[in-house]
Order: C-alpha cells, then structure tokens, then sequence
C-alpha cells in the first residue's frame, strides 16, 4: 500500500486487494478493542453495582466522560496526548486503546443493568443454599444477567465495529481509510463506497446472526 | 436444636426485633403468627444469618450462627429456606434448579446430584416436570421446586418464610400439603405462616409476634383456644 499515488488511475483489480486488506485490518482493531473493553466494563460494572456511592462519583464520572464525548475528538486528543507526553505509539495501538476505553464505559452500563437484574431475594435464595458470593455470581448472577443484557452487548459490539472507522483520523489503513484513498485516486466513489459498506455488512451480519442463534437458544 | 438467646435487631433506627427467647427442638413444627411488619420474618433471616443481629445469639446445634469464625455457607447447608417469593432459577431446568448446590456446595458428582434431584422432585410431586424451565410452571410448582431443592442439600432444619403468601388462593393447598407431608415425616421446621389452618393442625407449638415482641407461646390448642395475650386474642378475631 506505499506504492507512489497516481492520481486519476481508474479502478484496478489490484484495489479490489486493498479492501479485503483494510477490512482485515478494521476487524483486528474491533476484536481486540471490543474483547478487551468487554472485560473492563464487565469489571467496572461489577464495581458500580457492588459499590453504589464510591463508584458513581469516582468511576461512574470518568465512565460518562468516555460515553458523552464523541469518539472522533477521544480519538484525535489521546493520540496527539500521547505524542505530546513523548509515548511513541503508532495509530493502530492508539485506535485500539482508546476503542477499548470508549467500549468499556458502554459495556459498564450493560453489565451493571445485567447484574441488577438478578434482585436481592433471588441472591438471598442461593445464599440460602450455602452457595458462597462467588458460586452465587458465577452460577446465578451471570447467566440470568447475561441473558438479560446479551441484546444490549451485542449493539455495543456492533456498534464499536462501525464506530472503529474513526481511528481513520489517526491514518490508520483502516477499511474507510483505505476507501477514502482508493476515492480520491479512482474518482469512483459509489463503487468504492458500496464495496467498503459489504464489508462492514460481511463483518457485521455474522455477529447479529449468531446473537440471535443464541438468544433463541436461550429462550426454548 | 435452635437456641434463639435475647435477641435484638434494628434496622437503623427501628427496633425490630426486641429480646427474643425462643428454643426448637430436634423434630418439632413451630409456626410463627402475628401481623406484617412484626418481625417474624426478620427472625428467619438472622437465624441461617442472611441478616446481621445487633445483640443476643442464635446457636444452631451448638454453633453461634453470627460469632466471626462461623462458616455460614456450611452452616446454611444444613438449614434449608423457603420464601415467598419463590425465586427459581430461570436459566435452569426443575432437575438442574435442584441439583446445583448438591454440585457446587457439596461437591457431589454429576450423576449423584442429578439422583438426589429427581428423588426431592418426586418427594414433592414435581415427578414430571424434571425437565421443565420454571417458566412452564406454575406458582405453587415453582414453590415446590425450591421446597425440593432446599430439600436436596439434606437440611436438618427447614425455615418457610409465609410460603404461601404469594401464591394464588386454588395454589395455596398443594404446598400446604406438601409442608405437611414434611412434617409427618419428622422434619424440624419453623413456619412464618398466616395460614392459621396449617398452624393449628400441624405444629406442635404455636407462637405468636407482636411488633418485635413474642407475646406467647404454646401449644396450638392453647394458643388459638385460651390465648393468654389480649392482643394475640385480637389477632386471631381478625383473622378468622
């Protein structure tokens, strides 16, 4: 992808190997940065919901800070903050970075809305039984909660997939990246355009088919 | 033997539970009566230690249940609790309900566990319905299934928390048969009831709470036909 840009050259079949490469790169950044701000929020949803007081107003501020500003200035600040305090660190790994943060403050809504789902006497019930905090979380609070929250998750996740077209900002041959490039030097946006769209389509739709495989599954 | 020694327990500033003396012996049935807001579920909760008490002792054969080194976890085992609400676990077949803390807390082998299930589900009449999710349920089943799963960590006690209070009237009897049928069996139980009925005909004693006080106790003859208390005399016109 360094080769010298000619500008005007039409479309050729060696940029129909750009996209599956960009897409590749684009499914990278949301696996990582999605797995990974799962298991934080997972974590700072425990948190909240375990500390009411403390967490709101320590955790949960920082929390709504990632949720409520957009992602694009997330992503342009954190990059140059980086650069300024002298961390090299290349677009990829701050894309992932700051994707992961912005994905766990989502996640950390989900899982506390999962975790309250299952109340006090159904908690005291399993207590009841001489199951310890930790058989009760893993046994009881996690798979009524999962299934409770599974929809919500599955939007955040869907969601980080589209929103991981930010970190082009940052130069990162990212799918849009790629598209955008591919634009400018072809002057076929509708094609380009429609081929970078199946592509998040082809990574999209996986997803929301085996979330609802599961979630049928679940409901017999 | 459950020893209950001056018990005292606040919530903030209410007093809810004010001196309580009370001893069960090995194979007896108490039901406790009295209003809502009395403290007779309270009582059920600091007993297995699912609340803290702020002064007295509960000792649970020959164990303090709130002195710091007690495992609570191994004590709850042997004192199986039923609530009003009936709180099945909705991600788990009727069998799977019953046999997940014979697994887990006891540490019983898959088969084994599964064995001790489908014996509580039939003990309760549940025989049928192993493989159902509470959801196909109904109220009274689903109260049966905690029964049998309470039933299947092999408590030596049982504590009903106004088992069937939540229930729709038609579901009321076939828990009350089925505490029943515990009781002719010799289980220990103590019952927070309203069921008056279930109290004169099946408890050896009967007690009676008045906001945070236990006002009399004795045997149900005595207790629903000479009551000494003006306000358990009272209670029991209203009721009836």
């Amino acid at each position: 992808m360094n080769q010298s840009i000619s500008f005007f050259s039409g479309f050729g079949p060696k940029d129909l190997w750009f996209l599956p490469q960009a897409a590749w790169q684009t499914l990278v950044i949301s696996a990582l940065s999605i797995s990974t701000g799962t298991l934080l929020g997972i974590l700072f949803g425990w948190i909240l919901s375990e500390s009411k007081i403390i967490g709101a107003v320590t955790l949960g501020l920082v929390l709504d800070a990632f949720r409520s500003v957009p992602l694009i200035i997330q992503l342009v600040l954190f990059y140059n903050l980086f650069n300024v305090i002298g961390l090299a660190i290349n677009p990829f790994w701050a894309g992932v970075i700051i994707l992961a943060v912005y994905t766990s403050a989502l996640v950390a809504n989900v899982a506390r809305g999962g975790i309250e789902a299952v109340g006090a006497p159904m908690r005291r019930a399993s207590r009841s039984l001489g199951m310890n905090y930790l058989q009760t979380i893993r046994h009881i609070v996690w798979p009524i909660g999962l299934r409770a929250v599974f929809p919500s998750w599955v939007g955040v996740a869907l969601g980080v997939l589209k929103d991981s077209a930010l970190v082009s900002v940052l130069g990162h041959p990212e799918l849009l990246k790629v598209a955008r490039d591919l634009i400018t030097r072809t002057q076929q946006p509708l094609l380009v355009l429609a081929v970078a769209g199946a592509f998040y389509f082809a990574l999209s739709y996986p997803i929301s088919r085996y979330a609802a495989h599961l979630e049928r599954k679940w409901q017999s | 033997m459950i020893e209950i020694k001056e018990l005292h327990k606040y919530f903030g500033a209410l007093h809810v539970l004010k001196g309580i003396d009370l001893n069960v012996q090995k194979g007896e049935v108490l039901s406790i009566i009295g209003a809502s807001g009395s403290g007779k579920s309270t009582l059920l909760y600091c007993t297995n230690g699912l609340e803290a008490i702020q002064k007295g002792e509960v000792i649970v054969d020959g164990v303090s249940v709130h002195s710091k080194g007690t495992d609570l976890n191994k004590l709850r085992t042997k004192m199986g609790m039923v609530f009003q609400q009936w709180n099945s676990f909705p991600h788990l077949t009727a069998l799977e309900n019953v046999a997940l803390a014979p697994k887990i807390v006891k540490g019983k082998s898959k088969s084994e566990a599964r064995e001790i299930a489908r014996q509580q589900l039939e003990h309760v009449g549940l025989g049928d319905k192993i493989d159902n999710y509470p959801s196909a349920l109904s109220g009274g089943q689903q109260q049966r299934l905690a029964i049998a799963r309470a039933l299947a960590m092999e408590p030596e006690y049982m504590l009903f928390d106004e088992a069937t209070s939540a229930l729709d009237p038609e579901l009321v009897g076939e828990v009350l048969d089925t505490m029943r049928l515990l009781a002719e069996e010799g289980m220990t139980m103590i019952c927070v009831t309203h069921e008056m009925g279930f109290a004169r005909d099946v408890s050896d004693r009967v007690a009676f709470f008045h906001q945070g006080v236990m006002e009399e106790i004795g045997p149900p003859q005595q207790i629903f036909g000479e009551p000494t208390s003006e306000h358990t005399a009272k209670f029991l016109a209203n009721v009836r």
